[in-house]
């Protein structure tokens, strides 16, 4: 697929110093050349797979053109998954959004360029955007069977969380470790809004005459409001999308989109289950567009405050 | 409203999202016995007796780091000089950079191995099926975060005028390259790389899907059959992430005053995981900083 590349875009430099032979010696290389190592990369390690990943779904075993496998989205099993990674999408991302939301209205008590900020916003990348496997690991330490909290609970107060069935290793175990990504994620994205509030905005309701409510609810919410949207987007984007930690708390099943998608990967080779992945990866991606699309709408927004 | 009460506001939150933490250090300090605290998992981790157990630990360690350092190389050296070109030659195409190089958000990594599956099948047959090659995918997924970084810098900083200045003394674009432009985007360049690396450290879903071994896919396997180690592994790599991001954070206040921060950060949030032996993580620390 590069080696086709390669060939489209030498084509025009081939034919332009065809025609200018003599001159060819104060030829330089022309300035546009320089794009295309990056241009191939991304064409074979990007758009290339992309565009197999979507594809994929339309094709059988054979290579035939087929749309059976887009059935596969109707089927039960994976309907059901799509609706739990709405639900986990949809809980955690308003949780993580009035929570983060809340810690940055705390952070604007604090200096922006001094210790304690650095450190939060250190610990706020790796929690939102590196911790994957390693945050399934702290809440198996924290509320797993023989966790720290569990114990705690259990020893002290003889409650039981776990009285009901082990529920972490299921979708609802998801909820608090996704929160736990969520919020910090939240508070990345929306810092930057909260920031731009102005005091002289505060000021100006106080000599209006004003109380802090009639600030709260004239200024802050809406001046806020595309901007916290967007964020809540982006947020449930982020847990749609999200595999590992998933990954490493549920071994058995497929109950969210991700982990359909790897079981249909894992089980490729089965009879008639051949590109099922790709029309499940077609479906993830459809939802994943309408977000962005939306979000990018409500940032165009949001940035007309932050001029 | 009142300071303290934002303040307290922060407290509450950041005790609750310490417990997690807490609680890892305090599963890889309980002793063997069931009962008591210990150091007895850290030591067993340094036991050559028991090494063998940990060798998977060991090469997903290994693998992390060969393809960090792979994968930073690959994306800084493919990716400065087209910055730095479109910002100075084409710069309406930047638009369109910056779009390519946000995609990867938008296309979760659990779908771009569906369609990276058949392309590794190609990559295997010319180059190999080295630890590195996985490299290639990675690139793409820092790509939003590396670009980040660069444009902060390249924004911020007149290169157009620099290298005008350069050329103009009759410099060659090679030496403009090396004397004007990196140094110049050095912080930008920096951090990059650190996020990088940041990010390969914690890549599970590509890796486990393609059947390749790296920290998190070792990570999860030996959780099954020892998960004091991969507790303990785990809190090293997030402490090694977060003093990546902390020099990142360092860095780009470090502009206003025009020098790079010489030590790494005084502050650690896990004493206790900094205090007890640890074998791998200062290693890659003091290798990857200087």
């Amino acid at each position: 697929m590069s080696s086709a590349t390669l060939i489209d875009e030498t084509a025009p430099a081939t034919t332009r110093s065809a025609g200018a032979v003599p001159a060819r010696s104060r030829m330089r290389l022309p300035a546009w050349l320089g794009l295309t190592p990056f241009a191939a990369y991304v064409l074979a390690f990007l758009a290339v797979p992309c565009l197999l990943a979507l594809s994929s779904g339309f094709f059988d075993a054979d290579g035939a053109v087929t749309l059976e496998n887009l059935t596969v989205l109707g089927e039960p099993a994976v309907r059901s998954a799509f609706l739990a990674s709405f639900a986990v999408s949809g809980v955690t991302a308003v949780v993580g959004a009035v929570v983060g939301a809340a810690v940055c209205w705390g952070l604007t008590a604090l200096r922006p360029d001094g210790p304690v900020r650095s450190v939060i916003d250190s610990v706020s990348s790796v929690l939102a955007q590196f911790g994957g496997v390693m945050l399934a690991f702290a809440f198996i330490t924290t509320i797993g069977i023989q966790g720290l909290f569990t114990r705690l609970l259990l020893d002290t107060f003889g409650i039981d969380i776990f009285a009901g069935g082990v529920w972490l290793y299921q979708v609802p175990g998801l909820l608090l470790p996704y929160i736990y990504f969520q919020v910090p994620l939240m508070v990345i994205t929306f810092m930057p809004a909260v920031a731009g509030l102005k005091p002289q905005w505060s000021e100006a309701v106080a000599t209006l005459g004003g109380t802090w409510w009639n600030h709260l609810v004239s200024v802050v919410v809406p001046v806020l409001a595309p901007s916290f949207l967007g964020c809540l987007l982006l947020l449930f984007a982020n847990a749609f999308s999200s595999y590992a930690t998933a990954a490493a708390l549920i071994s058995q099943g497929a109950q969210i989109v991700p982990l359909q998608i790897r079981a249909a990967l894992v089980s490729e080779t089965v009879l008639g289950r051949a590109n099922v992945a790709g029309a499940l990866a077609l479906g993830m991606v459809v939802v994943m567009a309408v977000l962005m699309v939306l979000y990018s709408a409500l940032q165009r927004r949001t940035e007309r405050w932050q001029r | 409203m009142s300071v303290a009460l934002r303040r307290l506001l922060l407290a509450v939150v950041g005790l609750v999202f310490l417990l997690p933490i807490v609680a890892m250090v305090e599963f890889t300090l309980r002793s063997p016995s069931g009962s008591g605290y210990g150091l007895d998992h850290w030591a067993a981790i340094l036991d050559p007796e028991r090494e063998r157990s940990y060798r998977n630990l060991f090469e997903g360690v290994a693998n992390s780091l060969t393809l960090a350092v792979v994968t930073a190389a690959l994306v800084l050296v493919l990716l400065v000089p087209t910055m730095v070109l479109v910002s100075l030659r084409y710069p309406r195409l930047m638009r369109v950079l910056e779009f390519v190089c946000i995609v990867p958000i938008t296309v979760p990594a659990i779908v771009l191995v569906v369609g990276l599956a058949p392309v590794y099948g190609v990559v295997v047959r010319v180059a190999g099926g080295g630890t590195w090659t996985l490299a290639l995918a990675y690139g793409v997924t820092v790509l939003p975060f590396a670009f980040r970084a660069l444009q902060t810098d390249l924004s911020a900083s007149n290169l157009a005028t620099l290298t005008e200045a350069a050329r103009t003394l009759g410099a060659s674009w090679p030496r403009v390259m090396t004397t004007v432009i990196v140094p110049t985007l050095r912080r930008g360049i920096l951090a990059a790389a650190f996020i990088t690396v940041a990010v390969v450290l914690g890549e599970y879903t590509i890796a486990s899907l393609l059947n390749r071994v790296n920290l998190q896919t070792a990570l999860v396997q030996v959780s099954r059959s020892d998960p004091y180690a991969a507790v303990i592994f785990a809190l090293l790599a997030l402490l090694f992430a977060f003093t990546l991001l902390l020099l990142i954070g360092r860095v780009g206040t470090a502009r206003s005053r025009g020098v790079l921060p010489a030590s790494p950060g005084s502050v650690s949030p896990a004493s206790g995981a900094a205090a007890s032996p640890a074998p791998v993580a200062p290693a890659p620390t003091s290798k990857a900083v200087r």
